[in-house]
């Protein structure tokens, strides 16, 4: 039988629809889909895909047992390595991961990795109600840090091996970025939920509103029994331009602006979280994170929305299929632009009109592509004279993040880098003696699964030396 | 869920609630805050911590109801519980070095302004607090600012009780007559915080202020609280929740802290108008 050289496609929510709702937009396989698109997979001895997948999933193997229609069994194998497969079939950058290494990849599409993944998750979801076992505990406690794909990561494996662990959080919902960051649309909070559930059942505590260098400190949770730390504290800071403007009513950081829709759910009708709707929204910057604004903006009722990005649509670092989503929905991708002040309204006859301090507007600067910079991307120059300006009741700035100085500041000999970043070596072990870290808080803005990989190394290595001990 | 030990109405807006919250008992320092949530899908909603009983494992806060939160926060009894409380976040009132302090809180800001003022008066600074209120039937705190101050002024705008007039007018007269205090700390709304700062300026008298802008998570992730700082000619951007809440008054761009304050009050008074027919009605 000759091979489909395409993937099958990903039924999704059509764009002038899913524009104006907060529900997925991709719906994922059929059975029919997943078992035809497990039929390409070449099943290749030497599996260039498990290489290129930062949590090491069995993946052959998956999708062996998916072309044998044994769903159930390939969910226990991708959980053997991942503790969220509902969630990384969905986020992860799998284009330039397992399905970039896939030989397939070489003359056709690769295999649809990414997407079988959430086929099995979503699967077991679904039909299997039966609830992990607990493993025997191994009298060993650790603590982690922030319940984001790392921290959640690093207790599902501690936990498979008995250990006693404790996720602290910080809000009231564990999760991290995922309920905070990622909008409903593309990764539904139930679904979240659900695979914290999962380590629950596994005996994972989950201990929300506990701030770790506030509430409590790394050496209190040592002097409370627990044998290692891991820090999973994920991004921190939001950082702005510096432009005039950028405290004016109605400029957003990414971060404000997600946690407002998502974790306070001002996505919902019937929400009492305030956020600004309609108007023309401009987004800067071209990562994930600003895509999700950009589309969330969308769909709380913005009747226009740029994405305003000083390099060309090559160097936009989102995911390729995430671009896509945002053009077909109308975001109107405003490429090789810079902003050099955002402008607002001010009545001189009247300091108390209500309208004083709002957005009206933003100058932007046309850009042209110059020299590589030490990364080999080309460095955005200006265009002399080019400034112009666009018309925006809302700028939402989503240029980055600097790490949290909370834990750095509280923990005596916990070494950081001089971007705040902590340091770590291969195994995720810092400076100080039997504290781990991992995630953003180490690298600064990444992505869930590279999280989720440090995350799992730590495991790992926390076992070693504890079992060593 | 956070127990609601006590709770004490100081003034027909003002209440006073002890929460359950061991951990947060034993850190809080004057000056910080914590964030709570009254319900499920509730907002979160910070406020200064006004004491602690670590041995209880209570915390102390005072609020006034302002909005649809904390009129809802308001109909917890005592025995009821919220939802989410977490803290203590921000820095503690820096005290270091500081003999003779000036506190000058207005209305609700006096709530803050009180365990700061307790706190120098433990560590045997001498204290002299000035507090204002609008009229007689909104003072609140008037016993324990006259136990922990050595001086104690109470002022209102209309002058239905203690002295006429604004909390400036009493620190300008005392600085004038050459009171010489280490630091004035200034805890109210923006525009007496930022005249207690003009008022003192002439006479190069230290002022802090704290503030209390929107916040979210109140642990540096959102960035919503940020404020501008005028220092050495350039302008940084500051975050109230990780970097404050108190800042160097000479420093704070009070007039954008006013314009973002106000960010959302359309939204606000449509919440609180919905919320609570109870004070609509009255």
């Amino acid at each position: 039988m000759a091979i489909n050289p395409k993937k099958q496609d990903m039924p999704t929510q059509a764009p002038e629809e899913r524009a104006h709702n907060f529900d997925e937009v991709a719906l994922g396989y059929t059975m029919e889909m997943a078992v035809g698109e497990a039929e390409r997979c070449l099943n290749c001895k030497n599996q260039p895909c498990v290489s290129g997948c930062p949590v090491n999933i069995d993946i052959p193997d998956f999708i062996t047992l998916i072309k044998n229609k044994d769903f159930e069994g390939a969910y226990q194998s991708i959980t053997r390595s991942s503790s969220l497969p509902a969630v990384c079939g969905r986020v992860c950058p799998q284009e330039t991961q397992c399905e970039s290494k896939c030989t397939l990849g070489i003359k056709f599409e690769p295999v649809g990795i990414g997407r079988l993944e959430r086929f099995v998750a979503d699967w077991h979801n679904e039909h299997v109600a039966e609830k992990p076992v607990k493993p025997a505990s191994n009298g060993h406690k650790v603590a982690i840090v922030g319940s984001g794909p790392s921290g959640l990561t690093c207790a599902g494996d501690l936990a498979k091996k008995g250990y006693d662990v404790t996720v602290y959080e910080a809000l009231h919902t564990a999760g991290g970025v995922l309920v905070y960051g990622i909008p409903e649309f593309r990764l539904p909070k139930s679904i979240v939920a659900k695979e914290v559930d999962t380590l629950k059942d596994l005996g994972v505590h989950v201990v929300p509103n506990v701030v770790i260098g506030k509430t409590l400190t790394i050496d209190e949770l040592f002097d409370m029994g627990f044998e290692a730390v891991f820090v999973g504290s994920g991004a921190g800071l939001p950082s702005f331009m510096g432009i005039p403007g950028e405290s004016l009513k109605g400029v957003y950081s990414a971060n404000e602006f997600l946690t407002r829709s998502n974790l306070m759910k001002a996505y919902r009708e019937d929400s009492t979280t305030p956020i600004m709707k309609g108007g023309k929204v401009a987004v800067v910057g071209g990562g994930n994170v600003a895509m999700d604004a950009a589309r969330t903006a969308l769909r709380l009722g913005a009747e226009k929305v740029y994405i305003v990005y000083r390099r060309s649509m090559d160097e936009l670092p989102a995911r390729r299929e995430e671009v896509e989503h945002a053009q077909e929905e109308g975001i109107d991708f405003q490429l090789l632009r810079n902003p050099v002040e955002i402008l607002g309204y001010q009545n001189e006859n009247d300091p108390r009109d209500p309208k004083n301090g709002f957005v009206t507007g933003m100058r932007v600067l046309k850009m042209e592509l110059g020299e590589p910079d030490e990364k080999g991307r080309r460095r955005p120059v200006p265009v002399e004279g080019s400034e112009y300006e666009l018309e925006v009741d809302a700028v939402i700035m989503s240029i980055g993040t600097s790490p949290n100085p909370l834990i750095k500041d509280t923990t005596k000999g916990l070494e950081v880098n001089a971007r705040g970043g902590i340091i770590v070596n291969e195994d995720g072990l810092t400076s100080r003696n039997a504290v781990y870290a991992g995630g953003d808080a180490v690298t600064g803005a990444a992505t869930v699964i590279s999280a989720m990989g440090a995350g799992k190394t730590a495991a790992k290595a926390i076992d070693e030396y504890l079992m060593n001990k | 869920m956070y127990k609601v030990v006590r709770k004490k109405v100081l003034n027909p807006t003002v209440t006073q609630m002890e929460i359950e919250a061991p951990l947060v008992a034993a850190k809080a320092k004057p000056g910080q805050f914590i964030i709570l949530r009254v319900d499920e899908d509730g907002e979160r909603i910070p406020l200064t911590v006004a004491g602690t009983n670590p041995e209880q494992g209570t915390v102390k806060i005072i609020f006034q109801i302002v909005g649809g939160t904390t009129a809802r926060l308001n109909q917890k009894e005592e025995g009821e519980y919220i939802q989410d409380f977490v803290g203590p976040l921000g820095r503690a009132t820096h005290t270091e070095g500081i003999k003779k302090v000036c506190i000058v809180g207005g209305g609700v800001g006096c709530a803050i302004a009180m365990p700061v003022a307790e706190e120098f008066h433990r560590l045997g600074a001498e204290v002299t607090s000035i507090i204002g209120f609008r009229d007689k039937n909104l003072v609140i705190l008037e016993e324990e600012f006259k136990a922990c101050s050595d001086n104690m002024i109470l002022m209102t705008d209309d002058g239905s009780y203690g002295r006429h007039g604004n909390v400036t007018v009493p620190l300008k007269e005392m600085l004038e007559a050459g009171e010489q205090f280490d630091m004035i700390i200034t805890i109210g709304p923006l525009i007496m915080m930022k005249f207690v700062t003009l008022t003192a300026q002439p006479f190069g008298v230290p002022v802090t202020a704290s503030m209390n802008p929107i916040m979210i998570d109140g642990t540096g992730m959102c960035g919503g609280c940020r404020l501008t700082l005028n220092r050495d000619g350039k302008k940084i951007t500051k975050f109230a929740c990780v970097d404050g809440p108190e800042f160097n008054a000479y420093e704070i761009d009070f007039d954008e802290a006013m314009s973002r304050g106000r960010m959302y009050a359309d939204f606000e008074r449509h919440a609180y108008e919905e919320t609570c027919n109870l004070f609509k009605k009255a």
